[in-house]
């Protein structure tokens, strides 16, 4: 219980703190995406896929289903192909943790 | 300037060069309300709120490129590409309807046009490109005449072009002319080629499209525009290469190439580019007398120091096209740099992408895309392996070619 509060009393404090190094590479990372899928992955259209608030193990999942080529697509197999593991995972981190 | 601007900004402007009034939270004016300066204004306050935003833009409204060669095939409107900026003003941007016509690097201020100095922090200038008019004789005498136009800053040309567009005869020839590489928007010429090809073959089917490149080849998706304009417009479509406009006769109608002189009904040339006025006024071009040179991991000038440039304007890294997509991931690199910057931390280099879709037929679009690193060996930007284009034309790619232009209109604007 004390944790719990003192949890939320630092969230208070601290929104989205910019310098926890990782949260600010996944966030850096997801930004280049917002030109197709909304900025902080609110999708703008139904023609894309809304990543804010979706599980971090699918957007890990599909991410590497494209870069292997098992998962066909328009774009995503050459986009994904400039993304290292540790990178797609700071990304998809990010978007799950995003209000959808 | 709207008034309720104007007293905002009335702290600020007054405390040009008196140290002891600089506010608490820092200030960060950005130059330009277009992909780049939208974006950054925006991201600046989602990243970091204690920062203070102040966007200085010359027009009410911004006018997108992307888009404004279908308004030319009559496929979109001008109301369907202008885009307000009070979305900005409800992240808490500072919107100032104005001109900046000079900066203080060293006082950190920008003067605007209707009198008064801004102070700040860090500076972004995003001012897109101004045309080197002078390198087509008789340009602007032509254009003045209303004989030639360019429409490669998307506004009143665009809708001035469309016009001309709709009252030229049928069996009339519209002529395009592509200057040299680089200049805004590579696949862009092709992709308008296109939509004015789409165009006659619906409502002139006895007209040409003749485009003349000064480049010896298309220069972007090369196989894609012409196997479309092979299948979709043959004998409407003729592409020469190597065909670089030095000058135009009005009374004639005549583009003059090198070698021959070219009459057409409608002249839509394109002159050779550079960095925007402002940019050169201020003195951060540093490459041919165009372009301006950044440190590709924060964006700064390598000219001055606190000014970072954005979008069209820069020395483009290798391989980086002069795209929206690119200015809107710059705006992001020096948004996230300056956040640290002034937090007192160091910036780490961003990853960035690009995507460009043209259309070449209502429905059909094409694409390209790119991944860019930064590479500590040669300190820029490089094309990471795996980017290319779409497999084919398709009426899948027009439909997310749509959906990226709704989408970044809204990440930038929105």
């Amino acid at each position: 219980m004390k944790f719990l509060i003192l949890a939320a009393a630092t969230l208070a404090v601290f929104p989205a703190f910019p310098s926890f190094a990782q949260d600010v590479q996944g966030r850096n990372l997801a930004a280049g995406c917002a030109i197709c899928h909304g900025t902080e992955g609110r999708a703008v259209t139904r023609d894309v896929v809304p990543l804010a608030g979706l599980p971090k193990e699918h957007i890990v999942t599909q991410m590497k289903a494209f870069r292997d080529g098992t998962r066909p697509a328009t774009v995503m197999h050459q986009i994904a192909k400039g993304y290292s593991d540790s990178q797609i995972d700071a990304l998809a981190a990010w978007f799950a943790a995003q209000k959808r | 300037m709207k008034r309720r601007d104007f007293l905002k900004l009335a702290g600020a402007v007054s405390m040009a060069g008196c140290a002891s009034a600089v506010p608490s939270r820092a200030r960060v004016v950005v130059i330009g309300g277009g992909f780049g300066g939208a974006t950054a204004a925006k991201y600046l306050r989602l990243w970091d709120p204690s920062i203070d935003v102040v966007l200085v833009e010359r027009e009410n409204a911004f006018t997108s490129c992307p888009i404004s060669n279908l308004v030319l095939a009559g496929y979109s409107s001008m109301q369907e590409i202008s885009h307000g900026y009070d979305a900005l003003r409800r992240h808490g941007v500072q919107v100032v309807n104005d001109e900046a016509v000079a900066i203080d690097a060293t006082k950190k201020t920008v003067r605007l046009g209707r009198g008064g100095d801004i102070a700040y922090e860090r500076l972004i200038v995003s001012p897109g490109v101004d045309f080197n008019f002078g390198e087509v004789q008789g340009y602007e005498t032509a254009m003045n005449a209303g004989r030639v136009l360019h429409a490669w800053r998307a506004g009143p040309q665009t809708l001035a072009l469309r016009t001309q567009l709709e009252q030229m005869r049928d069996g009339g020839v519209y002529v395009l002319s592509i200057p040299q590489a680089p200049y805004r928007c590579p696949p862009g010429p092709y992709e308008r080629a296109s939509m004015v090809a789409a165009y006659f073959k619906q409502a002139k089917p006895r007209s040409k499209v003749l485009v003349l490149d000064a480049n010896p080849d298309v220069t972007s998706k090369a196989g894609l525009f012409k196997a479309a304009w092979k299948d979709l417009y043959p004998g409407i479509l003729e592409y020469r290469g190597n065909a670089k406009a030095v000058g135009i006769d009005a009374a004639s109608s005549t583009v003059k190439l090198e070698v021959e002189d070219v009459k057409g009904d409608v002249l839509n040339v394109i002159p050779p580019q550079r960095a925007g006025n402002i940019a050169q006024q201020a003195g951060l071009i540093t490459t041919n007398n165009r372009w301006c040179d950044v440190d590709w991991r924060t964006m700064e000038s390598k000219a001055a120091p606190g000014v970072h440039v954005l979008g069209d304007a820069t020395l483009s890294a290798p391989a980086m096209p002069k795209s929206a997509s690119m200015a809107n991931n710059h705006a992001k690199i020096a948004a996230a740099a300056i956040v640290e910057i002034l937090g007192g931390r160091t910036p780490a280099p961003m990853q960035i992408l690009n995507t460009c879709y043209s259309f070449v037929s209502q429905k059909e679009a094409i694409r390209v895309s790119s991944v860019h690193a930064w590479d500590e060996k040669d300190r820029t930007l490089k094309a990471l392996p795996g980017g290319g284009v779409s497999a084919a034309r398709s009426e899948a790619e027009g439909t997310y070619a749509w959906s990226w232009a709704r989408t970044i209109w809204a990440d930038s604007f929105g």
